[in-house]
């Protein structure tokens, strides 16, 4: 393709592929992100192809590779046009038939449709699943239209229009106006004023000036933008091209997690794309605008996500983080003013250019505009990424859209907001998700990391995992961070194994206090959140494994005990043959018997056990009742009679 | 042995600025490890101290500076993970394998990693091997995975 060398040019090429676009055509759209391809799509579409030919549908039906729809738990999904019917947890086995009823007779394979849970009922269109239907997606809906290889199809979505409309249209203020008056923050964690960074940005002094993309990600339970990066690359790439135009910079830099490697590859192939096309590089569409970007891959390190640390890494260095009395939006690479938003933030640019600032300040509460995309996982029926405004209630997003708790079980609490955010229990499930609610609750918004816990989830065992978590990315620079996680790591642990006392308890409020004033960056800032949300929510279980060696959760391994019931065990073997540990004493006709000593708590029983005869038992806080007499243990069945 | 193929990765970034981790997770890419012959090289070739190039490569967890067996599998213990279950498919796996997490098989048949999140949260417990995802693990789907592994 030729360089466009001005907006007319970009407008008629345009024309030209939506002409070119059949909306009758047959085609099967299929999500090919990291994450269906870890359910196997695509032996789902290697059978396609090959049941294509063997149908004689070859050359009629075209198949499409596009980013992530959001709903992982139902993958592999695919969509066959023109119909737009969406079928859910296709495997190869199932291609066939939808080849031989779908695509030639215009069938419909039922089984295949989403079904209701509850009513039973299954969903012809996308809209009438529950998942879909209470979310406004304004980012992700364009991923299942779009091939993201494929810079035609986001020119065919409108594609850098808002970018042609930014440099032909619209003076740098303008664009600065229009992002202040949508009152964007960003969606990267704190929740920040767009605006006031990109204003600080382009106000300071000094030359070149920097923008930056963060997909570092590092939140784990976050993959929004692991979605948006592999399905939309372009939608970002436009943004920050936008950005660079208001603040006056020419040089960017998006930084991936080595983790994504799919993220890095989309993203590259849209560089190339945008460069070709003129979009990117010397005198954008002949506007006399330069900008050049370059991806920088992350080598994994959590605390890289953090601003000034993910500067230092881009200069080459160890990502550690420095004081921020220098704003880095100021003297940030190589001190060089430079501005760095989250993909989402980002991706909400060319959103505001296109619809206006009203538009987008009409969406959302008060104090947060427009839509967040949140990781619904955990322990809840529908896990994937979701879309809504802000504002909507924890509950409509975990129970209306998340279908509610897995197998049928109690809600414990949320933990939004990654490692630095807190766990917010039922009593404020009616609570608005914004920023500033959240964090009046003692989480955060953080990337918007959601995950799910029911009554199995321990919440000294979590506030330990986050602790450990933080303890093992700190980067080690301040003392608070890095000496006080370490001491509650300690603490913690002691209370998980039962060896807790009252005064623990007050040495964490007064670890959780310092490490919260005195750290360096945000890391050791928020480090004690899941501690104190969990002591302030949840004091009831660090009381009951301090006073009474007892885990509420049945999940402490140092404060549970197997054994086997042995009114209920019938001697089946099957515990027997899965112990690791040779724990389990047994054969065939005799009571199962663990032996106390041998048994690592691994729950290989318990997980076996067959649930008709829910044998084993976990039990906590009370001793493990003594063995059954050997010559008690053979069972009395009566002979199966046999049928005549 | 190593140098010519380095003086190629180097050569591919030419005078730009800050390519030091770029350059590493080359080499890690192509490796499987950062061997001290390539960091002695970088340090010649782009006039960066020896104990810096070790600093970041020992700060990264994505560089290894120990060899890798020609498997390498990754548990994520993300929070999602986490909370269904990924400690206990970790333990199955440590069994399994014989090792543990930051080892390698003596065979060098294969090399166990944790992750903090590979981002497949919806799926969890995740793992990776030779960067193929499985999702939605259970004991019984890491025997087939492994024993497909020659």
């Amino acid at each position: 393709m030729k360089p466009l060398k001005s907006p007319a040019d970009l407008e008629k090429l345009r024309k030209d592929i939506l002409a070119k676009k059949d909306s009758k055509r047959l085609a099967i759209a299929a999500c090919v992100s990291t994450g269906c391809q870890a359910l196997g799509v695509q032996k789902v579409l290697e059978a396609f192809d090959e049941e294509i030919k063997k149908q004689g549908l070859e050359g009629k039906v075209e198949i499409k590779e596009t980013g992530c729809l959001g709903f992982c738990e139902k993958g592999p999904r695919i969509v066959i046009y023109p119909e737009e019917i969406y079928y859910f947890q296709v495997k190869p086995s199932d291609v066939p038939e939808i080849v031989s009823k779908t695509l030639i007779k215009n069938e419909i394979v039922e089984r295949l449709l989403y079904t209701d849970p509850v009513t039973g009922q299954r969903a012809r269109y996308l809209s009438e699943v529950p998942f879909y239907k209470y979310q406004n997606r304004l980012l992700m809906e364009s991923n299942s239209k779009i091939d993201p290889k494929k810079i035609e199809d986001y020119l065919a979505i409108d594609g850098y229009k808002a970018l042609a409309k930014v440099l032909f249209k619209m003076t740098p203020e303008a664009v600065m106006k229009a992002v202040k008056d949508s009152n964007l923050r960003g969606r990267g964690g704190g929740g920040f004023p767009t605006y006031r960074k990109w204003e600080s940005s382009r106000n300071a002094p000094g030359e070149p000036k920097y923008v930056i993309v963060n997909c570092d990600e590092g939140d784990p339970g976050a993959f929004m933008n692991r979605a948006l990066m592999e399905g939309n690359p372009h939608s970002i790439l436009e943004g920050l091209i936008i950005g660079a135009y208001a603040i006056g910079s020419h040089e960017g830099f998006i930084y991936v997690r080595q983790e994504y490697p799919l993220a890095v590859e989309n993203m590259e192939t849209a560089i190339k794309q945008a460069e070709e096309l003129g979009l990117l590089g010397k005198d954008i569409l002949g506007s006399g605008f330069d900008f050049k970007v370059k991806i920088h891959k992350g080598a994994g390190a959590f605390v890289s996500g953090e601003s000034s640390a993910l500067m230092t890494a881009i200069e080459g260095n160890v990502g550690e983080p420095r004081p921020k009395y220098v704003h880095t939006s100021e003297k940030g690479i190589w001190d060089k003013p430079s501005t760095l938003n989250n993909v989402e933030t980002w991706a909400n640019v060319p959103l505001i250019i296109n619809h206006g600032a009203k538009w987008f300040a009409s969406i959302g509460t008060a104090g947060s505009k427009g839509t967040k995309i949140f990781a619904l996982a955990g322990k809840v029926n529908n896990t994937g990424l979701v879309e809504v405004p802000f504002g909507v209630s924890l509950k409509d997003i975990i129970y209306k859209i998340g279908g509610g708790i897995r197998n049928g079980k109690e809600f414990k609490g949320v933990q939004t907001g990654g490692p630095s955010g807190g766990v917010i229990p039922k009593q404020h499930l009616n609570s608005p998700v914004d920023f500033d609610e959240l964090t009046n609750l003692g989480s955060m918004m953080g990337s918007g990391g959601m995950i799910v816990m029911d009554e199995d989830t321990c919440m000294v065992e979590l506030a330990r995992y986050f602790v450990n978590f933080l303890c093992d990315e700190s980067c080690g620079k301040c003392t608070p961070c890095r000496e006080g996680l370490k001491q509650a790591s300690i603490i913690l642990n002691r209370i998980a194994s039962g060896k807790g006392t009252e005064e623990d308890i007050e040495n964490l409020k007064k670890i959780a206090e310092v490490t919260s004033v005195a750290s360096l960056c945000a890391l050791g800032q928020t480090a004690a959140n899941p501690l104190l949300t969990t002591l302030r929510y949840f004091s009831d279980e660090y009381k009951a494994h301090i006073e009474e060696k007892r885990c509420p959760a049945l999940a402490c391994k140092e404060l549970v005990s197997y054994y086997i019931d042995p009114e209920k065990c019938q001697a089946c073997m099957i515990c027997h043959r899965n112990c690791p540990a040779d724990a389990v004493i047994g054969e065939k006709m005799k009571i199962h018997v663990i032996d106390q000593s041998k048994c690592i708590k691994c729950g290989a029983c318990y997980d076996v056990c067959p649930p008709r005869f829910g044998a084993v038992k976990k039990i906590s806080g009370q001793p493990v009742p003594p063995p059954i007499p050997e010559e008690e243990r053979l069972i009395k069945r009566p002979r199966k009679e046999k049928r005549s | 042995m190593y140098e010519d193929r380095i003086d190629q990765i180097i050569g591919k970034y030419g005078n730009e600025k800050g390519v030091l981790i770029q350059l590493l997770l080359d080499i890690q890419h192509e490796f499987g490890w950062i061997p001290k012959e390539a960091i002695k090289r970088i340090s010649e070739r782009l006039k960066i101290p020896f104990s810096q190039i070790f600093r970041v490569a020992s700060f990264y967890t994505a560089l290894s500076l120990k060899p890798i067996g020609r498997h390498l599998v990754r548990v994520c213990v993300g929070t999602a993970c986490y909370v269904r279950g990924a400690p206990r498919i970790l333990d199955s796996v440590e069994d399994k394998l014989g090792i543990k997490s930051g080892e390698t098989t003596s065979d060098d048949k294969f090399s166990l990693e944790t992750v903090n999140c590979l981002g497949c949260c919806a799926l969890g417990p995740v793992i990776e091997v030779d960067g193929q995802y499985f999702g939605k693990l259970n004991s019984e789907k890491l025997e087939k995975i492994f024993s497909s592994c020659d």
